[in-house]
């Protein structure tokens, strides 16, 4: 046996360290290869028209469709993120243990959680966009991410509340406080940070996302006119950064204009990922993605 | 309002919301079954699912090659992914010291959000033609696929691995070291075993990841209908297939599509159960 003495078994320790240390090189070396990638050629191409108000062939803006962005996941928090927050309440704070309906909801947002994307805008299409008669429009597509981002905004409230301490509630019932009061006095202001950093982490998959809207917000690139349209501006049809970003990456005409908006939803996703942790870490509730 | 019935009330709205999940699950069920299911009989199941030719023009829709297309890519995907993402957990975990750690957590989760158009648009301009050049083929490949889904993959690897390792407990690792096994000795043969259900977790995870992604590999794949025959040929994906047709397909041809989704719809479900299967095995 060549591994029998000392040297033999300090020469395989050291290999599999080098092959440990290798890997995670690999891994840090793929990251910043990609970052710096992006950034490298992105940075310098990032020229006024490229912020235009008007989306052009010719200076194929992306200010339409960094404002649609914003819009179509504001409205898609703004559906996602009370239902989350009250479904996590429910499951932590209201719900007993062992009970038949909790074990269905969170086998159905585990089921969710693991959905691809594509399933979902395919859903989307059949429903919101079919079904229900929206069309392809920003609120088609809003609702389609919204339940996407759910069970990411209700696996994130609910380790938040789970952090919180127990001697907060029996504090506050101590005091006579019922449940309810107990829930947005005591447990959801300690675990605010957490949520937020949840939200945020939301807010970032919707930035990103492509496949769930490409058949359900669609793909112009034009900001609905609220002004003139009032509500029916809603349903009209959208392109956000994202999607801008695989038009003009799969139509291959304007590489350097690519580049600079791959920079521009980078940062933007880099921000938002930043700011989660940033928030998740005040309350030291530890996320994982899964 | 009596403070009794507020109570009630609230109780029975957090119920509501919680309930909306089950309902969306339900919906997404309903609508892709009822939306595929009729022209899955109309095809017929076994043409369908086994069928090697996807000609919509003429009314011929088999899967077969997508399916494969998808298998492979996942497959190619684990090979790449799998061993570095399970080596860089064990080293976050076990091997590295509290301040590069910190620096490196936040960076393997900064992967995880970069979006999957991001890594399609750099797959496009650095592995494809990387590929293009020194190999055969004009690039769009399975290879390029699974290199790429390879990567993506690695952050959902890394931080489920990881949290599995932290948490066997210390008094095992620290017993293999009072029986005079060295450190890596202590990890690999201690250590992982007592992991082992959380790591195939984080694998299948990574699965689930893979077979589901769509945007990046659509813009790397090639996506011609055909089995590959080598690493270098294109391929197509049942994800692809839904994104690239659905824009004007229409009647059987946008049902075949739904279809495609249903199988894939399939798919995801197996891995799910098969990963409720591991963390119930775990928790025993």
């Amino acid at each position: 046996m060549a591994f029998s003495d000392a040297h033999g078994r300090r020469l395989k320790a050291a290999i599999v360290r080098w092959v440990i240390y290798g890997a995670t090189l690999l891994t840090v070396a793929v990251l910043f290869g990609i970052l710096g990638y992006i950034l490298c050629n992105g940075v310098p191409n990032l020229t006024p028209e490229l912020f235009a108000w008007e989306y052009t062939t010719d200076n194929v803006s992306l200010m339409p469709a960094f404002i649609n962005t914003i819009l179509i996941a504001a409205l898609a928090l703004t559906i996602a993120v009370p239902l989350g927050i009250g479904a996590a309440i429910y499951l932590v704070e209201y719900a007993r243990r062992g009970n038949r309906f909790v074990m269905v909801v969170r086998a159905a947002a585990e089921t969710l959680q693991g959905i691809p994307s594509i399933i979902y805008g395919l859903f989307g299409l059949l429903f919101f966009v079919t079904a229900l008669g929206w069309r392809l429009s920003l609120m088609a597509g809003a609702f389609t991410l919204a339940i996407m981002v759910l069970p990411v905004i209700m696996r994130t409230t609910e380790e938040a509340l789970l952090a919180v301490p127990n001697a907060y509630r029996e504090a506050s019932f101590g005091l006579g406080a019922g449940r309810l009061r107990t829930v947005f006095c005591c447990v959801l202001p300690t675990a605010i940070p957490g949520i937020v950093g949840g939200v945020i982490l939301a807010l970032g998959r919707c930035v990103g996302e492509v496949a769930a809207l490409l058949y359900t917000a669609g793909s112009v690139a034009e900001v609905p006119n609220f002004l003139q349209q009032g509500f029916a501006a809603f349903f009209q049809p959208t392109r956000t950064l994202a999607t801008h970003l695989y038009v003009l990456a799969s139509e291959g005409l304007h590489t350097q204009e690519t580049f600079a908006t791959a920079v521009v939803l980078l940062i933007l996703v880099i921000t938002l990922n930043l700011g989660a942790n940033f928030f998740a870490k005040k309350l030291g509730v530890k996320r994982e993605d899964g | 309002m009596s403070a009794k019935f507020k109570e009630k009330l609230a109780s029975a709205l957090f119920g509501f919301t919680a309930a909306v999940s089950i309902l969306a699950v339900a919906l997404i069920c309903l609508f892709l079954f009822l939306n595929g299911v009729p022209a899955l009989a109309d095809i017929g199941l076994p043409e369908f699912l086994f069928g090697s030719t996807w000609q919509p023009s003429s009314g011929i829709y088999g899967i077969f090659p997508m399916i494969v297309g998808s298998i492979y890519v996942t497959a190619g995907a684990m090979i790449v992914g799998v061993p570095t993402g399970l080596l860089t957990a064990l080293y976050l975990s076990r091997f590295a010291n509290a301040k590069i750690a910190q620096f490196l957590k936040p960076g393997v989760e900064l992967l995880a959000g970069i979006p999957s158009v991001v890594y399609g648009f750099f797959g496009l301009m650095i592995i494809v033609p990387f590929i293009r050049t020194s190999m055969p083929g004009n690039g769009f490949s399975l290879l390029a696929a699974s290199l790429l889904l390879g990567v993506m993959i690695l952050p959902t690897v890394i931080t489920v691995a990881q949290s599995a390792l932290d948490a066997v407990p210390r008094s095992y690792y620290e017993g293999a070291l009072a029986l005079g096994a060295d450190h890596e000795r202590s990890v690999l043969q201690v250590v992982v075993p007592a992991a082992v259900s959380g790591l195939m977790a984080s694998v299948i995870l990574g699965v689930g990841r893979a077979i589901g992604e769509t945007m990046a590999v659509v813009m790397v794949a090639g996506n011609q209908v055909q089995i590959p025959t080598s690493i270098f040929e294109g391929v197509r994906t049942m994800t692809a297939n839904i994104v690239l047709e659905m824009g004007y397909a229409a009647d059987l041809h946008r049902g075949a599509l739904i279809a495609t989704g249903v199988v894939l719809f399939v798919f995801i479900l197996l891995i799910t159960l098969l990963l409720n299967l591991i963390k119930r095995r775990s928790e025993i």
